[in-house]
C-alpha cells in the first residue's frame, strides 16, 4: 500500500488501464506534450505515443464527439475536459448522443466513453474554473456520473469507468488533486460504480455528501466527537446511479439527515437524495432533512474573500451538523 | 493574515495559483529587524507552478521568521511576523465561536428563545413509541426546545421503562431484548410506508443486452458502402425515370459459327477470350451511331445528347455489381472491345477499378446471359436514357420461310426512359442492333 495523491491516483489508473487494454486512449486539450494543465496525464505521451495520447484543438464539442464516435466503434476513449466549466459546448454530444445511443439503437450500439472533468472551486479560479455542473447531467438517464473523494476511490472508480460499457462522466475535485492523499493498494482493483461508502460510523446524525465536502464533513465529525455528537458519514461516490439502498440505510441509522454538496442547492443532487428519503422512509425521520449547499448565485466569485464566503468549509459543515444534532 | 501574537501580524503563504497546496521558502529577502514597506518583497517562494516573491501585505518591522529557507509549508501557514507601525493594533477580528452547547432539555427550552417543542413529535419518535408502547409524556426531550428525539426514545427503551407501562405485546420482553428489537428497528432500512411511488410504470418489452429475444429467426447484415450506393442509385432511377420495356429476339446462328471459327486462334494470339459480348457491343455502338438519341440524358427543359459513346458494362459478383465504362467505344474494333471488356471485368472483380474507370457512361449493356437469364427487366443506369440486356443464346426451332429450322436465338431486352424515348424510335434502334448482329458472317473483320 502506497500513499499517493488524488492526482496520482488518476494518472496511475489511466496508465494501468492503457497498459491493460490497447483500445484505451486519451484525448483532450494539452493532455499530451504538457501532460494536462494539472498534470493528470503527465508521462503518458512518452509511454504510449501520440496515437494514444492526443492533443486536441480547443473544442470540447469535438473532443466529446470524437471520443463518442471512437467509443461507438469499440475503442475505450478517455476524454479530458480541461475544466468541467468548459463542458457545456459538449453537452449536446454527451446528452443527445452518448447517453441515448444504446437506447436509440435497441442495444445494437453502445458508447463506452469516459469523460473526465475537474470540477469545484476553492482554487481562486473564479467564474470559469470553479463550477460544479453535475446537476446539468444528473437528470439524464443513460449517463453514469461519479465524483470520488479519496485516492482509493478515484483509482478504483476510474478503472471501473474505463471498463464500463456505457458513458461515464468522471468528476474530479481539482482542489483535492494535491490536497488529498491516501493509501492505495498496488494490486489491480475497482470500486463499483453506483455504490456509496460509509466513511464514518455514527449514531446521532447522518451526513450524505460527495466530493471535496466529504473531507469537510470528516474533519467536522472528528471535532464534534469531542462535543459528544456522533456522526455517520456516507460518501455517495457515484451520483448516477445513486446508491438508494445506502442512502436509505444511512438515513435510517439516525433519522436525522444532512446533505452536503458544493453545487448550488436548487435542483442539485441533494434535492434528489432528499426526495428519495422522504418518499421511502417518512416514519424513520426524526428531523427535517437538511441541505447545506453552495448558494444559488450564478457562479463562484473571483475575489478571494468572496470565494471564501461562497465555498463551503469545515466550519460551515460543522455548524450545520451541530444544528441538526441539537434538533 | 491573522492577529494572534500580541505584537505583530502573521504573514501566511498565499494561494499563488490554482490547485496549489504548498510552497517552499527559497530565500528570505528581509531579516528580523528590517523595515518592511507595504507590497515590498519579503521572501522568495518556489511552488510546483510558479516561483514568486512574496510582497508584504502590511508596513512595519519584521520581527520574527517562523519558517527557515528550504522548508516547505502548506498554503495558509504563517511564515513570519511583522509588527505594524503607524497603526493601532486592530481589535480581535475573529468573533468568538458561538457558544452552542448541547441542549439539556431541563426546562424544555434551549435558552435561545426557541418555542417549546416538547410535544412536537417526529414521525420516527411516534413510530418507535408505538412499537415499544412508550408513553411519550413520561420522557424528557433532549432536543431543540425540549423536543423528544428518536434517540431519547431508544435510550428510554434501552434503559428499561418503569414497571406497569408495558402494553401486553411487549410486557414480557426483557430490557436487553427490547434493546435488540430497537436496534433491529434501526437497521430495517428500506420502505416501511405503504405508498410505493417510485415503482416503475409498466414498460413495453424491449430487448436487453445479452438476452436475445426468443425465436428470432433472422440475422443482420451490415450494409456496405457499395451496397448503399447501389440501393440509392437504383431507387433514384426507378423513382425518377418512367421506365418502359421492350424486347426482340435475334437469330445469331451466323455469329455463333463465326465466333467458333475464330475463338481458338484469337485466344492464342491475344491471350483473351473472344466473347459474344464484344460482337454485341459493336452492333449496339453502330446502332447508336444511327440513332444518337439513345445516347442522351434527360435535363428537364432539354435533352442532352452525348457525342462520345461510352458504354457502361455491368460486372457482377455475388455481393454487388459494378459499372466500368468502355470509353469511346465507337472508335474501337471488335478485338479492341474484347480486350477492354476483359480488362475492365478483371479489374472490377479484383476491386481495382479507379474512379475514372467508372465515370462517363452514356449507355449501358448488361450481359445477363452470363448467368443464364433469358429475359430480364433492367433498371436504367441513372441518368442514362436506356439499358440493353444480352440474354442467353439458346437453340430453338424457328420458322424460316414456312420451314422449321434449329437456330441459335437470343433475346435483347431494352428498358428506356419514356421521357426521352418512345416505342417507335426504340423499335427502330433494336431492329438496327438486330440487323447488325445478324449480318455478322464469315467475312467479318475483327480488327
Amino acid at each position: 500500500m502506497a500513499v499517493i495523491s488524488y492526482l496520482e491516483a488518476i494518472r496511475s489508473a489511466i496508465r494501468e488501464e492503457m497498459e491493460r487494454n490497447e483500445d484505451v486512449f486519451v484525448l483532450g486539450e494539452d493532455v499530451g506534450f504538457k501532460g494536462g494543465v494539472f498534470g493528470a496525464t503527465k508521462g503518458l505521451l512518452q509511454q504510449f505515443g501520440e496515437e494514444r495520447v492526443m492533443d486536441t484543438p480547443l473544442a470540447e464539442s469535438a473532443i466529446a464527439g470524437v471520443a463518442i464516435g471512437a467509443a461507438m466503434y469499440g475503442m475505450r476513449p478517455i476524454a479530458e475536459m480541461q475544466y468541467a466549466d468548459f463542458m457545456l459546448p459538449a453537452t449536446n454530444q454527451i446528452i443527445s448522443e452518448a447517453a441515448k445511443i444504446r437506447y436509440r439503437s435497441n442495444n445494437d450500439w453502445s458508447c463506452p466513453v469516459v469523460i473526465r472533468a475537474p470540477f469545484g472551486g476553492g482554487i481562486f479560479g473564479g467564474l470559469y474554473h470553479s463550477q460544479c455542473p453535475e446537476s446539468i447531467f444528473f437528470g439524464t438517464p443513460g449517463l453514469k456520473i461519479v465524483a470520488p473523494s479519496t485516492p482509493y476511490d478515484v483509482k478504483g472508480l476510474l478503472k471501473a469507468a474505463i471498463r464500463d460499457p456505457d458513458p461515464v462522466i468522471f468528476f474530479e475535485h481539482k482542489k483535492c488533486y494535491q490536497l488529498v492523499k491516501g493509501e492505495v493498494p498496488d494490486s489491480d482493483y475497482i470500486v463499483p460504480i453506483g455504490k456509496a461508502e460509509v466513511k464514518r460510523q455514527g449514531t446521532d446524525i447522518t451526513v450524505i455528501t460527495y466530493g471535496l465536502t466529504v473531507h469537510f464533513a470528516l474533519e467536522a465529525a472528528a471535532e464534534l466527537e469531542n462535543e459528544g455528537i456522533s456522526s455517520h458519514i456516507v460518501d455517495l461516490r457515484s451520483l448516477q446511479p445513486l446508491d438508494k439502498e445506502a442512502i436509505l440505510e444511512g438515513a435510517a441509522k439516525t433519522g436525522k439527515v444532512l446533505i452536503v454538496h458544493e453545487d448550488n442547492k436548487s435542483g442539485g443532487v441533494g434535492a434528489e437524495v432528499s426526495a428519495i428519503i422522504s418518499e421511502e422512509m417518512l416514519f424513520e425521520l426524526d428531523a427535517p432533512i437538511m441541505r447545506l449547499c453552495g448558494p444559488d448565485v450564478p457562479a463562484m466569485p473571483i475575489s478571494p474573500p468572496m470565494e471564501k464566503f461562497f465555498m463551503l468549509n469545515k466550519d460551515k459543515v460543522k455548524e450545520a451538523m451541530r444544528k441538526l444534532a441539537l434538533f | 493574515m491573522k492577529q494572534t501574537k500580541a505584537n505583530g501580524t502573521e504573514i501566511v503563504v498565499p494561494q499563488l495559483a490554482e490547485s496549489l497546496v504548498s510552497a517552499t521558502i527559497s530565500k528570505w529577502l528581509k531579516q528580523p529587524g528590517d523595515e518592511v514597506r507595504e507590497y515590498e518583497a519579503i521572501c522568495e517562494l518556489i511552488t510546483d507552478k510558479v516561483n514568486a516573491e512574496l510582497p508584504s501585505p502590511v508596513e512595519g518591522t519584521l520581527k520574527q521568521i517562523l519558517v527557515t529557507e528550504g522548508q516547505t509549508v502548506e498554503v495558509g501557514t504563517a511564515i513570519c511576523i511583522i509588527e505594524e507601525t503607524g497603526r493601532e493594533r486592530p481589535e480581535q477580528e475573529e468573533p468568538a465561536e458561538s457558544p452552542v452547547t448541547r441542549g439539556t432539555g431541563v426546562d424544555g427550552y434551549d435558552g435561545s428563545g426557541a418555542e417549546n417543542r416538547s410535544h412536537r413529535y417526529s414521525p420516527a419518535v411516534l413510530k418507535l413509541a408505538a412499537e415499544h408502547g412508550v408513553d411519550l409524556k413520561m420522557l424528557k426531550g433532549s432536543g431543540l426546545g425540549g423536543r423528544i428525539t428518536r434517540k431519547d426514545v431508544l435510550q428510554y427503551v434501552q434503559d428499561g421503562k418503569p414497571e406497569g407501562q408495558q402494553p401486553d405485546a411487549v410486557r414480557n420482553v426483557s430490557p436487553a431484548s427490547a434493546a435488540a428489537v430497537a436496534t433491529e428497528a434501526v437497521h430495517v432500512p428500506v420502505r416501511s410506508t405503504g405508498l410505493h411511488l417510485t415503482e416503475h410504470p409498466p414498460i413495453p418489452k424491449i430487448e436487453l443486452e445479452g438476452e436475445a429475444e426468443e425465436g428470432r429467426g433472422e440475422y443482420l447484415i451490415d450494409v456496405t458502402p457499395i451496397r448503399n450506393t447501389i440501393a440509392s442509385r437504383t431507387r433514384q432511377s426507378v423513382s425518377e425515370i418512367p421506365h418502359a420495356w421492350t424486347m426482340i429476339e435475334v437469330d445469331v446462328t451466323n455469329l455463333v459459327q463465326l465466333r467458333n471459327s475464330l475463338k481458338d486462334e484469337f485466344k492464342r494470339k491475344e491471350g483473351i477470350n473472344l466473347t459474344y459480348l464484344s460482337f454485341l457491343l459493336k452492333a449496339v455502338v453502330n446502332a447508336i451511331k444511327d440513332y444518337p438519341i439513345m445516347n442522351s440524358v434527360w435535363a428537364v427543359d432539354k435533352i442532352i445528347v452525348k457525342r462520345d459513346i461510352n458504354i457502361s458494362l455491368l460486372v457482377g459478383t455475388e455481393d454487388f455489381v459494378l459499372t466500368p465504362v468502355i470509353k469511346k467505344a465507337d472508335q474501337k474494333n471488335i478485338a479492341g472491345l474484347a480486350r477492354e471488356i476483359d480488362e475492365l471485368a478483371r479489374k472490377a472483380r479484383a476491386g481495382k477499378l479507379s474512379l475514372s474507370d467508372t465515370e462517363g457512361g452514356t449507355f449501358t449493356v448488361n450481359n445477363t446471359g452470363s448467368f443464364g437469364s433469358i429475359l430480364s427487366y433492367p433498371i436504367i443506369n441513372y441518368p442514362q436514357a436506356a439499358i440493353l440486356t444480352f440474354e442467353s443464346i439458346v437453340k430453338r426451332p424457328v420458322v424460316i420461310q414456312d420451314m422449321i429450322a434449329v437456330r441459335s436465338m437470343v433475346n435483347l431486352c431494352l428498358s428506356l426512359d419514356h421521357r426521352i424515348l418512345d416505342g417507335v424510335i426504340c423499335g427502330r434502334f433494336l431492329q438496327r442492333v438486330k440487323e447488325n448482329l445478324e449480318s455478322y458472317g464469315p467475312d467479318t473483320k475483327l480488327y
